[in-house]
């Protein structure tokens, strides 16, 4: 998600393009811009090192400050990795905390502000954590060749203790004051691949001690805080519902209930806990007005998007003259693609806490976008971004669910305690706590989206054209992020993925519509890719049957002309056993795709239960996301986003009955399980590009694997998601 | 009213409301962090709380049902299987977000306490209930066939 800001909006930071020219020639050392504002801040007195991005403590640890949430994805242990490697550290001596909302100081170099997702944040820090541990390491060998009178060439650093062939050694714990008096060098020279002892190698994640034992304070919903005050709020059933009565006197009348307040977004009920807060919800008698309310149900949702892609749209990408083509073509091609809305359902339901007493705000939560967030909350709070700081936590997981153009989980806290404040109660910390119900029908939704395909085939089932509309809301028009990402009407998140196709499409044409509704919509784990993937790769499929060729086969001809995806579909061919005969009743489907600059090909095997659903055994993945800086972790987010995906296209469907969502929990939003999970074999293709991006690009091929293994054994595409609609799943 | 329970192995009187269910009093009225609210529904135990030995969905428990009773947190467990299934975990580095994990912890270490040696069947029948929405499943399937080995040997 938000890649597409990366060039609007970061001109003070490197485009990716110079960055990667950086990365590529890194081995020649590069100077640093260490000398950053805010520095001072930050350095601490006497016998310890702090810089922005590391600190070293005179007991030998060594902390380094994320700039990035960790939300499962594990960038926490990435950052460190890069900076231990660079350090010459043992691991065991490296911690992690999240670095404060300082966008001068922590932005992503991609974004040009502090924020996290897109898949960007290993790809945007290599350079700059590496830089800050050789930094770091040159100082401190500076200081004990001082110490030691010695010439800085002869010292060795190793696994965190530095030491000289006349016998002298020290910790970095012991060198740690004398380190923060050198100069800051202006060059350092950064490892060279053959050097590396944790890149690409092993790095243990750093959280995982702590995650077997209860994580106790890691999470916003953990937050605990003298005289605290938990509130839990009656949202609108329906999305564009607005408060018009409130009778809260059952409400306040229960034991631990406090206050309740009404603020745009519903009414809180503020109590001494959050069972008695949510007790107290349930006590509210609430009419809404639903006069700007979404009121339709889902047949009448899908019916206007099947209305417009039957219609011409907006010109989005395209090249030759795909109409004349098609006229030429002796056979055509036609399908309909209905996805539904999805919530993302991290396990941890969003929560805040604040603390605002009228000329500064503190947040604690998981935040994702602290420039915006700090930027939003001070502007509701009337505080210059600077009076606004933010302690940013653990997240049980996001999956774009916490990064917030709008922030809207930081306005209703900072209302909430605004109200309080203004009402003359004393300063209080305040957490607002999502229920899981609160989340399932809270919005923010992957958007339903519908596309039509048409393909031109000759006589030969040779493709000729390739008409392409697709309809939904967009996620970017009508947001603050409008005016820098939007172009000629076109947002690029409708259509990745069939926009930047590699297929060779003789004459291509694209056109969307976008949608409106009061339904707030998001980016989902691979935005666009979640739908244009399935589209291309299950339209592929069926294009290659009807050519009469083998699918990795016929791929592979479409894809000469790029050969990182073509070798991740090779390797994932070849590791599977494609072409080898199959147990009776299993079967096997493909799918290739690139998100976030990196390519991942995946081929799913499948069975079928005696009730006829779907049973997906086992998928083998290959993935090219450059320098594998930690393989283990990599395989992880592999593993994780099939299972995210897979998930959704067994099940998940947000639907709505004349405006309200259907679903509430875990029982009607049914997430994936351990019955259902397959075997999975990642395969990592070794690369000298720099990193990119791999929380997200498991997710968009496991979809149309799926359906392609289903295609295999029944001659179909299923054309509607989720599959569970059709008796699949 | 006063709750008599034993709590990690302490004996404990809690003057609460006994329908509070019992993740809040250890969350909210004790500090105990650790048990994680997922659902509130029983579907997706991240809450799980073991009542003596046994799991259960602590959203679903309530003070009064735990009275005489021993109730074992993702604080307290300290056992054979409980250090089997730590090391296990940490060996394959099983936490993504790590949210469910108390929970799933908790749910095999009561799993691998009755079966030692689980097979996928029993794992299935065991870890059905404990959502996990980083999907770490094949992980946590690997992390138990490994405690139960790292037990046997």
């Amino acid at each position: 998600m938000l890649h597409h800001l990366t060039q609007p909006i970061a001109a003070a930071a490197p485009s990716r393009r110079t960055f990667l020219k950086l990365t590529a020639g890194a081995a020649g050392g590069l100077l640093l811009a260490l000398r950053l504002p805010g520095q001072q801040a930050l350095a601490a007195a006497g016998d310890s090192f702090a810089q922005p991005f590391v600190h070293i403590r005179a007991d030998n640890t060594i902390l380094v400050l994320s700039k990035h949430l960790d939300k499962g994805q594990g960038i926490a242990t990435g950052l460190a990795t890069l900076v231990a490697e660079e350090l010459d550290a043992a691991w065991e001596q490296v911690s992690v905390e999240f670095a404060p909302a300082n966008a001068e100081l922590y932005k992503n170099l991609f974004f040009g502000m502090q924020g996290t997702g897109g898949s960007t944040a290993m790809a945007n820090s290599f350079q700059q954590y590496r830089q800050a541990g050789a930094t770091a390491r040159a100082m401190l060998v500076s200081a004990a060749a001082k110490a030691w009178s010695v010439p800085a060439a002869e010292i060795k650093v190793s696994a965190g203790t530095l030491s000289h062939a006349s016998g002298k050694t020290a910790t970095f714990g012991e060198m740690a004051g004398a380190a923060a008096a050198e100069a800051i060098p202006q060059d350092v020279t950064l490892k060279t691949p053959d050097q590396w002892v944790y890149i690409g190698k092993s790095f243990p994640r750093v959280d995982t001690k702590a995650k077997t034992r209860g994580a106790a304070g890691a999470y916003g919903m953990d937050q605990r805080f003298d005289n605290m005050l938990v509130a839990v709020l009656a949202r609108p059933p329906r999305f564009g519902s607005t408060v018009a009565t409130v009778d809260d006197a059952a409400a306040r009348a229960l034991p631990g209930v406090v206050d309740v307040i009404t603020v745009p977004s519903g009414v809180a009920v503020l109590a001494t806990g959050t069972w008695a807060a949510m007790q107290g919800r349930d006590a509210l008698t609430i009419t809404w007005d639903d006069s700007a309310a979404e009121m339709r149900s889902t047949d009448a949702m899908e019916a206007e998007l099947a209305d417009l892609v039957a219609k011409p749209g907006l010109k989005a990408h395209g090249h030759g003259d795909a109409a004349a083509a098609m006229a030429k073509a002796a056979r055509v091609i036609e399908a309909d693609y209905q996805f539904p809305y999805l919530a993302h359902a991290p396990m941890e339901p969003l929560d805040i806490t604040v603390l605002f007493d009228g000329s500064s705000a503190t947040f604690w939560t998981g935040s994702q976008f602290q420039t915006i967030d700090q930027m939003v909350a001070g502007q509701v709070l009337g505080l210059t971004p600077d009076k606004v700081a933010i302690n940013t936590l653990w997240a049980g997981g996001s999956f774009g669910r916490r990064a917030q153009p709008d922030s809207h989980y930081f306005v209703e806290a900072a209302l909430i305690a605004k109200t309080r404040l203004a009402a003359g109660h004393a300063p209080q910390h305040i957490k607002v706590v999502w229920t899981r119900e609160d989340d399932i029908r809270g919005g923010y939704y992957r958007p339903m989206m519908r596309h039509r395909v048409r393909a031109g085939l000759d006589a030969n089932g040779n493709l000729l054209a390739w008409e392409h509309r697709i309809a939904g809301k967009s996620i970017m028009i009508g947001t603050a992020m409008e005016a820098f990402v939007v172009k000629n009407g076109i947002d690029e998140t409708m259509v990745e993925g069939v926009s930047n196709t590699t297929y060779a499409l003789p004459a291509f044409a694209l056109e969307v519509h976008a949608t409106k509704t009061p339904i707030p919509v998001l980016w989902w784990r691979s935005v666009g890719h979640t739908h244009t993937a399935y589209v291309m790769e299950t339209m592929i499929d069926r294009l290659a049957k009807e050519a009469g060729q083998d699918p990795v086969a016929y791929r592979e001809t479409l894809l000469k002309d790029d050969p990182r995806k073509l070798g991740v579909l090779k390797l994932a061919a070849e590791k599977a056993g494609w072409g080898a005969a199959l147990p009776e009743g299993r079967y096997r489907g493909v799918a290739v795709h690139t998100s976030f600059n990196s390519h991942v090909a995946e081929i799913a095997e499948i069975s079928f239960r005696e009730d006829g659903t779907v049973k997906v055994e086992k998928v083998v993945c290959a993935v090219d996301c450059g320098i594998p800086v930690n393989p283990d972790a990599i395989r992880a987010q592999v593993e994780g986003a099939i299972g995210y995906g897979l998930g959704a296209i067994l099940r998940n469907e947000i639907t709505f009955t004349d405006g309200e969502v259907d679903q509430a929990n875990f029982d009607t939003y049914q997430p994936l399980r351990m019955t259902d999970m397959p075997l999975i074999e990642v395969h990592i293709v070794a690369s000298a590009e720099a990193p990119t991006g791999i929380g997200e690009p498991g997710t968009p091929p496991i979809g149309p694997a799926v359906a392609n293994a289903i295609a295999a054994a029944k001659g179909e595409w299923a054309a509607t998601l989720p599959l569970s609609r059709s008796g699949l799943a | 009213m006063a709750t008599s329970l034993t709590l990690n192995g302490e004996a404990r009187v809690i003057d609460a409301d006994p329908q509070t269910p019992l993740l809040w009093i250890l969350r909210d009225t004790l500090g105990l962090t650790g048990t994680k609210f997922g659902c509130g529904v029983a579907q997706c135990g991240a809450c799980t709380v073991h009542l003596d030995g046994t799991p259960v969905r602590s959203c679903q428990t309530v003070l009064g049902d735990a009275e005489g009773a021993s109730i074992t947190t993702i604080e307290g467990i300290e056992s054979p299987a409980a250090a089997a299934i730590r090391a296990a975990w940490t060996e394959l580095d099983v936490p993504q977000c790590g949210y469910c994990q108390s929970g799933q912890i908790m749910a095999a270490t009561a799993l691998l306490t009755e079966t030692p040696k689980p097979t996928d069947a029993d794992i299935d029948a065991a870890m059905d209930g404990n959502v996990c929405r980083c999907a770490t499943y094949a992980r946590i399937r690997s992390a138990i066939h490994l405690a139960a080995e790292k037990m046997e040997g």
